[in-house]
């Protein structure tokens, strides 16, 4: 029998399976069904499964060795709280979105009660307090932490990663809490220094052990071997793999994976970013070579109407109103001019997605003339642009949306690539991908290889 | 003992001579202090979040272009609007352009909230061991 791998996402909508054979690297069957989440996970995986089982002969030995990332009960929902909004807020908003977060609320300075009052009702899965350098300012971190150890039950988990200086009395704190709170390095150590693994590393593992079990994705244990993280992670794994390769086989070099969403937009880079202009100086916080970037307000189900405000300024097909208000209620483009509008809005996303993840540049004017400062990465010369996600992966002009990430001569400040080549996850596989480099990297490497079309 | 107070040097603005603020910044760790180097370029907002998440006790900026005065238009506003009152600032070097009477400057920089300002050729050593020590005991970070 060959060695065949189950990779399984439990998405809000789809619990998806593949069946990959390890020998042949192949996907040999693939499932999509709807979730069941809200009432018992195990039922719809099990009807996928089943699925599964009927194409290939595969039974419980393969199902109890198969592995799962989840973005089911709303992902991973996270409040991040720093001090200074452009350094260790901003530190712990990337080392939140680098674990596959989706940041619902990002705070800085001390919390007030009305913040506070907020991010209960948010209710985020982990609630993240940074603030300080090592050896620096401690009142910030230290107000924050008995702000939030006051909080209700809607706030369980806390990873603390700021000032270590603080750490003692943050532990007086909660010292008679009930409270999970989980003290890691700080995400800024000094100044200039990013320091986000270790604070990656911790949310992950508080999301294996308890945030999946609060959901109740932790029931699929009873048939897998594990969920072992939130999807978006799973897409940054594979991002990164098919970027750096593994040992023994070399990867495509710097890329760019955008996934467009019904809800978000998700734009990873996997790149260092620095200026490829002479005379050109980097600002701000330093860029992580791995770095995701969320686009809340866009998606083509739920955001529609931000990207409608955006597209007022551009020419639109005839009934461009009428179809849209149908997208809205969820019909998905049929006719030619629904896809012609669906293709508008997409490229319209794809573009400022990109626009917002790419560094930029800014000329500051002084005494001594004009100076050239890069804030972000410069992608100018990132060669590999990977598309997925519904709207990029079904369309029929999905080189036409891709090109929207491309640099424009008009705006040459914001630094988007310029001359990549295109991909598309036409079999949506990368989460899978990203699983399998887990366990076996040189293989998921060549099923990424095998199943990324070249367009 | 208090712990090493902490102390944060850059050239600041457009101001791009790095000698200066190197040789503070040695000196300055040779003595005991906790340095944040920043370098050259820098801006005044930077000073001002870097000072907020380090908690820095003092800023030593230089400046050698004759320009200080333009890059440091608006600081202090924004050093006490970011609750920065209380810290040291100091500034050196060649403050305006050409030959200058230092008594004549002296005041226009104090007015932009610097505690002290010394004129070119100011010997740092002096400068620490006589007047950042006497401050930082003054203000009780010593």
């Amino acid at each position: 029998m060959d060695d065949i791998r189950l990779l399984i996402d439990f998405g809000s909508t789809f619990t998806k399976v593949v069946a990959v054979d390890l020998d042949k690297v192949e996907v040999v069957a693939a499932a999509r069904v709807p979730s069941t989440v809200e009432s018992d996970i195990t039922a719809g995986l099990g009807e996928a499964l089943t699925k599964i089982e009927a194409n290939t002969g595969i039974g419980d030995l393969e199902e109890r060795e198969a592995l799962a990332c989840s973005s089911a009960g709303g992902g991973l929902r996270m409040v991040c709280a720093g001090f200074v909004p452009e350094l260790t807020s901003k530190a712990a908003n990337q080392a939140a979105l680098g674990a596959g977060a989706k940041v619902i609320g990002c705070y800085s300075h001390k919390l007030t009660q009305q913040e506070i009052k907020e991010i209960e009702a948010a209710s985020p899965d982990i609630v993240l307090l940074s603030g300080g350098t090592d050896g620096g300012d401690e009142q910030v971190i230290i107000h924050n932490a008995k702000m939030v150890s006051r909080t209700g039950n809607a706030v369980t988990n806390i990873i603390i990663a700021g000032n270590k200086t603080a750490y003692d009395e943050i532990r007086a704190i909660f010292s008679d809490n009930s409270k999970k709170v989980i003290y890691t390095r700080n995400v800024m150590p000094e100044i200039g220094v990013l320091d986000v693994a270790p604070c990656n590393r911790e949310i992950r593992d508080l999301f294996m052990k308890n945030i999946i079990e609060a959901k109740g994705i932790a029931r699929a244990k009873s048939i897998i071997k594990d969920v072992i993280m939130p999807t978006p992670s799973a897409v940054l794994e594979a991002a990164k793999l098919i970027a750096d390769g593994c040992e023994g086989a070399a990867g495509f070099g710097e890329l760019i994976v955008i996934d467009v969403g019904g809800a978000t937009t998700d734009v990873h880079s996997i790149a260092q970013g620095k200026p490829t202009q002479a005379d050109t100086i980097a600002a701000g916080l330093p860029e992580p070579y791995v770095k995701r970037t969320v686009e809340g307000d866009l998606g083509l189900k739920y955001n529609l109407d931000r990207l409608l405000e955006l597209v007022k300024v551009r020419e639109t097909p005839a009934n461009f109103d009428a179809i849209v208000q149908g997208f809205h209620e969820g019909k998905l483009p049929q006719t030619e001019e629904e896809c012609a509008c669906h293709l508008l809005l997409s490229c319209l996303t794809t573009e400022v997605a990109m626009s917002r993840h790419a560094g930029r540049i800014e000329v500051v004017y002084g005494p001594a003339g004009e100076r050239l400062v890069q804030y972000g990465k410069d992608l100018t010369r990132v060669k590999n642009v990977i598309g997925t996600g519904g709207p990029i992966i079904f369309s029929s002009k999905c080189r036409e949306i891709l090109q929207s990430v491309l640099f424009h001569e008009e705006n040459p400040f914001v630094l988007k690539p310029k001359d990549p080549k295109f991909y598309i996850d036409e079999q949506y596989i990368l989460y899978a991908v990203g699983l399998l480099s887990q366990v076996e990297p040189e293989k998921a490497l060549s099923l990424a290889r095998k199943y990324l079309k070249r367009i | 003992m208090k712990k090493a107070p902490t102390i944060i040097t850059g050239t600041v603005g457009m101001d791009a001579h790095v000698i200066g603020t190197k040789i503070v910044s040695r000196t300055l760790k040779d003595a005991g202090f906790n340095v944040i180097a920043l370098g050259m370029q820098v801006s005044p907002e930077e000073f001002i979040s870097v000072a907020q998440e380090t908690n820095a006790d003092a800023i030593l900026m230089t400046s050698l272009y004759g320009m200080a005065e333009l890059d440091l238009k608006e600081f202090n506003e924004k050093r006490l609007e970011a609750g920065l009152g209380d810290m040291l600032l100091y500034i050196g070097g060649n403050l305006v352009i050409g030959r200058y009477d230092p008594k004549e400057v002296e005041p226009r920089f104090k007015q932009l909230g610097f505690d002290r300002v010394y004129p070119p050729e100011t010997d740092i050593v002096t400068v620490i061991e006589n007047d950042l020590r006497k401050d930082l005991k003054a203000k009780g970070k010593m």
